[in-house]
C-alpha cells in the first residue's frame, strides 16, 4: 500500500464515508421505520432515530403478520424463502457439477453437441419461457409446493459452465494418477475432484442462495395460498393501495429480516467465497 | 519383479499422426531403463501406453509374461512417477501414499507399515502430515517416489520425474533413484529429454527419433559406438562433430572396408581431438582458426572455424554450423581467439556413417 499524505487521504476518507452513508442510510432507515408506531410514520413525522416499537412490531412480524392486507406470520414466509433458496442452491450445485464432470472427463456420442445444448439455455432464463414452464408446474401438480418453486430454476447453465472452466484447469496428471491408484470414475469424483472444489462450490453457493431468495416473478407467478408465499412476494403483498392503512413499520420489518439471510451466508461464507473467486493454485 | 517386453508396438492417433512405429525392447528383470530422444520423439507416449494411458494401435506389451494391451492401469500393477508429480493436493503425505493402497482394500495396519517404511527409506517422516503444498520441489518429488514404492509394483515408470528441479537437486535426487531402484531390485522405465541423465542411469539405454527407437543397448557401448549419425549427436555433450567426407577420403581411412562407400560422414567426439601439428597415421588431422572458448573449469570448449579449403559441410541439418568443430581440452589453457591450430584424432577415434546417416560403417 502507498500511504497517501496529509489531505489527500482525509479527501479519500471522506469520499469512501459518503459512499457507506448512501448505501447504509436507507437499510438504516427501513430499521427505525419498524421501530416507530404506524401513525407517526403515516403523518410524515417519524424521527431518525428509533422508536420503541421494536419487540413488539417484530414479534406481530414474525409471528403473526399483518392484520390487514396478508395474515401470514413472516416467520413462515421466511422458511418458505430459504427452503426454496437453499433447494436452488444446493440443487443446482449438485446437478451442474454432475453433467460438468460429465461432459469433460467423458468421451460419449453429441458430447458437444449436449455441451451446446446446456450453453444455448443461458439465453432462456425463467422470465422467458416463464408460460411453458408454467404449463409444466401446473400440469404436474406442484403449484404451490416447494418443488413447484425450486425445480425450474435448479437447472442451470451458469452453474454448469463455471465447474467446467474449473475442472478443464486441474491437470490430467490427477486422473491419470488416480486410474493408476485404481480408482474409478466415481471414486475420482469424490475422493479428487470434490474436495477440490470445495471453495468453488462455495462461491457458487453464496451467489446461488441469494439469487434464489431473490426471486420474486416465479413464487408471485405459482404460489397461491398465503402458506406458501416467500418473504419477498409477502413484502409486495403488505403494501395496500387502497381502503386501507398500510401497516409500515411490519413491512419495513419484514425487509430487514429480509436482508439478513443473505447478509448471513455472505458473512458467515466471505473467507471461502473470496479464495473461490481468487484462487489458482491446484 | 518382472520384465517388460515390448514387440512392434505401434501408435496411431484419430488423426492419422503415426506416433510410435513399431518400436521392440525387452527391459530384464531389476533392470532400468531409460527412454531418451528429443521432444516429440514418442517416449512418453510410449511410457504411457506402458502405464496403460495411452491405448495400443498394434503389437503387443508385454509385462511380467502377461499382455496387458488390454488391461485397466491400476490393474497393471505398475507405478508411475509424474513430471509434476501429480500429488493429491487436498489429501496429507501420509494419505497421498495411502490411497491407491486403500483402492485395494489393503488393512489400515498393512498400509501404516508400509507408509512409514516408504517415509523412512525417503527421510519423511517428519512431514506425513502436511498437504503438498507446505513441501517444497523436492521433498513432493520424494512423495511421489513414495506413493510409487508403497505399491511394490511389478514395474516403475517415471515420466522425466527431475525436470522440474533445480541443477542441483536434479543430480542429488538422479542419484536417489538410482539407489533407490537398486535396494528394490525394480524393473524400471525411465523417460527423459536428458542425456546425462540417460547416461548415467541406465541399463539399457535406449535412443528414440520419430517415433522409432534408432539405439538399444549399454549407454556406454552406445556412446562409443553410435549405430546412426541421430545418436551420436544426441548422446554426448558437446555433441560428437560430424563431416561430411569424400570418397577418396574414406578409401584412405578405411582401406578396402570402404570401397563400396559413394561418400560418407565422418564423427569425432570433441575430446578426441589433440592440439598437434603431426598427423597420426590413418587418423586425421583438420587446420582450425579459434573462434570462441568456454572455459568451465577443469575442461575448456574450444570453438573453431575449419579453413577455407576444406569444403566440408556439417552432415545433418540442425547439427554444428558448417564447418564449426568444438575441441574439447583438459585444463583452463588454451590458444587465444584469432590463432590458427591444427587438431588430429587418431583413427580408432574416427566414426563412419553413410551419407545418410543411418548406418555405422566399420572400420
Amino acid at each position: 500500500m502507498v500511504e497517501e499524505e496529509g489531505i489527500r487521504r482525509y479527501v479519500a476518507h471522506v469520499i469512501l464515508w459518503i459512499g457507506i452513508a448512501i448505501v447504509a442510510f436507507p437499510v438504516y432507515l427501513a430499521f427505525v421505520a419498524s421501530t416507530q408506531d404506524n401513525a407517526v410514520i403515516a403523518n410524515g413525522q417519524m424521527s431518525l432515530l428509533p422508536g420503541g416499537h421494536f419487540f413488539q412490531t417484530y414479534y406481530q412480524t414474525i409471528f403473526v403478520g399483518t392484520s390487514g392486507s396478508t395474515r401470514e406470520p413472516v416467520g413462515n414466509m421466511m422458511l418458505n424463502s430459504l427452503i426454496m433458496a437453499l433447494a436452488i442452491a444446493l440443487g443446482k450445485i449438485a446437478i451442474s457439477i454432475i453433467s460438468a464432470y460429465a461432459i469433460v472427463y467423458f468421451r460419449f456420442p453429441f458430447r458437444m453437441a449436449i455441451f451446446w445444448i446446456i450453453f444455448i439455455t443461458l439465453m432462456l432464463p425463467v422470465e422467458v419461457r416463464i408460460y411453458p414452464t408454467y404449463k409444466i408446474v401446473a400440469d404436474l401438480h406442484m403449484l404451490d409446493s416447494y418443488a413447484g418453486l425450486a425445480l425450474p430454476l435448479i437447472a442451470s447453465a451458469t452453474a454448469t459452465l463455471l465447474f467446467r472452466q474449473f475442472f478443464m484447469t486441474v491437470p490430467d496428471e490427477l486422473l491419470e494418477a488416480s486410474r493408476i491408484d485404481g480408482a474409478g470414475p466415481f471414486r475420482f469424483f469424490w475422493d479428487t475432484l470434490l474436495p477440490l472444489s470445495r471453495t468453488n462450490m462455495a462461491a457458487l453457493f453464496v451467489i446461488l442462495f441469494i439469487l434464489g431468495w431473490n426471486q420474486y416473478l416465479w413464487p408471485l407467478l405459482i404460489t397461491t395460498r398465503d402458506d406458501m408465499q416467500t418473504i419477498q412476494v409477502g413484502i409486495r403483498k403488505m403494501i395496500t393501495t387502497t381502503d386501507a392503512l398500510t401497516e409500515w413499520p411490519v413491512v419495513m420489518a419484514t425487509a430487514v429480516l429480509a436482508m439478513l439471510p443473505p447478509v448471513f451466508v455472505v458473512v458467515a461464507m466471505q473467507k471461502l467465497f473470496v479464495r473461490g473467486l481468487v484462487e489458482t493454485e491446484k | 519383479m518382472a520384465n517388460v517386453t515390448l514387440r512392434n508396438v505401434r501408435k496411431t492417433y484419430p488423426g492419422g499422426f503415426e506416433a510410435i512405429k513399431g518400436v521392440n525392447v525387452d527391459v530384464g528383470d531389476g533392470q532400468f531403463c531409460v527412454l531418451v530422444g528429443p521432444s516429440g520423439c514418442g517416449k512418453s507416449t510410449l511410457l504411457r501406453m506402458v502405464a496403460g494411458l495411452e491405448t495400443v494401435t498394434g503389437g503387443e506389451i508385454d509385462i511380467g509374461g502377461r499382455v496387458v494391451n488390454q488391461v485397466e492401469p491400476a490393474d497393471r500393477d505398475i507405478a508411475m512417477v509424474f513430471q509434476n508429480y501429480a500429488l493429491y493436493p487436498h489429501m496429507s503425505v501420509y494419505n497421498n501414499m495411502a490411497y491407491g493402497l486403500r483402492n485395494r482394500g489393503m488393512p489400515e495396519a498393512e498400509i501404516k507399515t508400509r507408509v512409514e517404511e516408504a517415509a523412512r527409506i525417503l527421510e519423511l517422516a517428519p512431514m506425513l502430515e502436511r498437504k503438498p503444498r507446505q513441501l517444497s520441489g523436492g521433498q513432493r518429488q520424494r512423495v511421489a517416489m513414495g506413493r510409487a514404492i508403497v505399491r511394490q509394483p511389478k514395474v516403475f515408470l517415471f515420466d522425466e520425474p527431475l525436470s522440474n528441479l533445480d541443477a542441483k537437486l536434479r543430480i542429488a535426487m538422479r542419484v536417489e533413484i538410482r539407489k533407490l531402484q537398486r535396494r528394490l531390485n525394480t524393473t524400471s522405465i525411465y523417460v527423459t529429454h536428458d542425456q546425462l541423465e540417460a547416461m548415467t542411469l541406465a541399463d539399457i539405454l535406449v535412443v528414440m527419433n520419430g517415433g522409432q527407437v534408432e539405439q538399444v543397448g549399454n549407454p556406454l557401448a552406445i556412446y562409443e559406438k553410435p549405430s546412426t549419425t541421430f545418436v551420436a549427436s544426441f548422446i554426448g555433450a558437446p555433441p560428437m562433430n560430424l563431416m561430411s567426407t569424400r570418397p577418396d577420403e574414406i578409401k584412405a581411412q578405411l582401406g578396402a572396408n570402404g570401397a563400396g562407400v559413394q561418400a560418407g560422414i565422418l564423427g569425432i567426439r570433441p575430446e578426441d581431438f589433440v592440439i598437434t601439428d603431426q598427423t597420426p597415421s590413418g587418423g586425421v588431422a583438420l587446420p582450425l582458426t579459434v573462434e570462441a572458448i568456454e572455459r568451465v573449469g577443469a575442461e575448456t570448449f574450444v570453438y573453431g572455424a575449419r579453413a577455407q579449403e576444406e569444403d566440408r559441410v556439417a552432415a545433418t541439418p540442425g547439427e554444428l554450423p558448417p564447418g564449426e568443430i568444438i575441441v574439447r581440452i583438459p585444463g583452463a589453457d588454451a590458444p587465444p581467439i584469432g590463432q590458427k591450430i591444427r587438431v588430429a584424432a587418431i583413427r580408432s577415434k574416427l566414426h563412419l556413417f553413410s551419407a545418410d546417416g543411418r548406418t555405422r560403417i566399420e572400420a
